[in-house]
């Protein structure tokens, strides 16, 4: 288990070594210099010199220990993004938005994956029935409705027209109510796929033979269902669920800008207009890592579940 | 039979916009920036989606969407093959060092959430010169969510590649000697392709969303009308109570996608029985 843990440790090491490549050539490479576009319109030479000085961006790009190159590895490995466009340091900005952003993307994610499987399992169960087809029918036209629709109409008739929910964030709302709304569009928008998905998995699992054997035995339906076909139906809902959740931390970039909701969705927004590199760099960078770190629990998730997967 | 036809219109449409621009013909949707009427005017007989704030017509500016997100999808899925089934293929031909290097590259891209990803290619790449070529518009799109999306197919047809190589057809080819090139692109990837038209006939769809999303955040075709602007516009206007343009644009999205959604899962039923989704 350990030499293991160890080893797949190791294996981290290349990932996260390209994703700083890739976000060192991304942003500093094909970005190119963009001390001009910070100093504004008609700023001197002396102040674009400043700037340069600041971020680093005179000094040569590889080959020395003070490259840009190597300062990239550096700053991301301890942590220090800079400083974004309004002087605030970037990972103050990010851990900020963190609270708000998960508020929204936690209670979202568990209400999709609770209602889904559940639902996937009674469907399954209702296989080929009228309730079955339709809730098929349902969730590929539920698929083709962009995102930003249910958002704009569910912003707009929810909130604007019957007033069910406020329409945008303000700082003296409570949290339950102004994350309400979004939330329930989360749920609505992204409920479709995950359920088509989990229906897949419940099907395939409940054509084998000791599901037969448990229903012959008489069990109730509701035992085979949630202790015998569940259980076995794990390791995809695994390496779906634990997957997604680095996603949580970035928040919903398109709920967060229409509600107002000051996450890191809101932050993503902001610097892409602004085009603040730093921003966006620190953010790709910090979410691969968290990617890497999930994708290590969830194979050790794996040999939980499953005891003839082994950690060899 | 109903979404391929569906499908088909969408593409006979925007190929017949390119014409039309390409022979200056005077048409209802290459002419979306005049005038049809007062600034947000109802939908009524004479203008069957309203009007926008300028009084262009909606149903215009709609059907010459088609012809952007038609063209970026289109692009973007020709990138990533280009990329992604050659990758693929020498990684699971060659294994070894060749295999490591590119299933780092891909572990590397995978490892950024996919949105992040596109976000961030196309506010690098968006208005940057490139030998003399300056990406503007939907060029700085489609090269962002190809560079991106190759990675899925390429992984597909690593695994498919190791699970061909050595079967008997292979091991025929060896031994009259043909070269490894020849091996790889005239004997492996035919027998493999059927998987990159299933994968695409799937991704399409989200390529056409990702274009919705890029032009919404400001990131797309600025000058020209899109889906995406139409729906960042809708924004504002909703609180007006207008809301045709919304409708439109969701409208045409909904069919397309659902016709690709269709037409996807039929395709793969019917040419990979193995991947059946019931």
């Amino acid at each position: 288990m350990t030499a293991y843990l160890i080893r797949r440790l190791l294996y981290t090491v290349p990932i996260v070594f390209g994703v700083l490549l890739l976000t060192f050539v991304l942003f500093t490479l094909v970005g190119g210099d963009i001390s001009i576009e910070i100093a504004g319109k008609g700023a001197t030479q002396e102040t674009i010199d400043e700037i340069r000085e600041e971020y680093g961006l005179n000094k040569p790009l590889f080959l020395s220990w003070d490259s840009q190159f190597v300062n990239h590895f550096r700053n991301a490995l301890t942590f220090n993004f800079g400083r974004a466009r309004d002087r605030e340091p970037v990972i103050d900005k990010i851990k900020r938005g963190v609270g708000p952003s998960l508020a929204l993307t936690m209670p979202m994610f568990f209400g999709i994956v609770i209602i889904s499987i559940s639902l996937s399992l009674v469907i399954a169960f209702v296989r080929g029935s009228v309730w079955d087809i339709s809730t098929v029918i349902i969730c590929v036209a539920g698929m083709s409705i962009p995102y930003l629709s249910f958002i704009l109409f569910g912003q707009y008739f929810l909130a604007y027209k019957w007033g069910l929910f406020p329409v945008f964030f303000s700082p003296e709302l409570r949290m339950a109510q102004y994350v309400a709304l979004p939330v329930l569009i989360g749920i609505a928008a992204g409920l479709g796929g995950n359920l088509r998905f989990f229906r897949t998995v419940m099907l395939d699992e409940m054509r084998n033979d000791y599901v037969r054997t448990a229903f012959a035995k008489g069990l109730t339906a509701r035992r085979v269902l949630f202790k015998h076909v569940l259980k076995n139906a794990m390791i995809p809902i695994i390496t779906r669920v634990v997957l997604a959740i680095p996603f949580l931390f970035l928040g919903s970039l398109l709920l967060e800008r229409f509600f107002g909701i000051p996450g890191l969705g809101y932050l993503m927004v902001e610097a892409i207009n602004s085009r603040d590199y730093f921003v966006i760099s620190a953010m790709t960078y910090i979410s691969a890592i968290l990617f890497v770190v999930f994708n290590l629990i969830t194979d050790i998730c794996y040999s939980l579940v499953d005891p003839r997967i082994s950690l060899e | 039979m109903l979404c391929l036809g569906v499908i088909a219109l969408y593409f006979l449409l925007a190929g017949f916009i390119y014409l039309a621009e390409f022979f200056d013909w005077r048409i209802g949707p290459t002419l979306w920036a005049e005038q049809a009427g007062q600034s947000y005017a109802p939908p009524s007989s004479e203008n069957i989606f309203g009007t926008d704030i300028f009084g262009q017509s909606v149903l215009r500016k709609t059907l010459y969407g088609t012809k952007i997100s038609i063209t970026v999808a289109l692009c973007a899925s020709l990138i990533s093959i280009v990329i992604g089934v050659p990758l693929g293929a020498v990684a699971g031909y060659f294994r070894g060092f060749v295999d490591e290097i590119i299933v780092w590259i891909y572990s590397t891209l995978s490892s950024v959430p996919y949105i992040l990803l596109i976000l961030a290619f196309a506010v690098v790449l968006r208005d940057k010169t490139f030998f003399g070529y300056k990406l503007t518009g939907i060029t700085a799109v489609y090269l962002a969510i190809g560079l991106t999306s190759w990675v899925g197919i390429c992984r597909l047809i690593r695994g498919e590649v190791i699970k061909h190589k050595d079967r008997e057809y292979v091991l025929a080819a060896i031994s009259y000697g043909c070269t490894r090139r020849r091996i790889i692109f005239r004997h492996l990837l035919p027998n493999v392709f059927h998987l990159v038209i299933i994968d695409f006939s799937l991704r399409f769809v989200a390529f056409i969303h990702a274009e919705v999303i890029l032009s919404f955040l400001g990131l797309g075709e600025a000058e020209r009308p899109s889906w995406g602007a139409m729906i960042n516009d809708a924004r504002i206007e909703l609180s007006r109570g207008v809301w045709w343009q919304m409708a439109a644009a969701t409208v045409a999205i909904f069919f397309l996608s659902l016709a690709l959604n269709i037409f996807g899962d039929a395709l793969r039923d019917s040419l990979d029985p193995k991947l059946r989704i019931q």
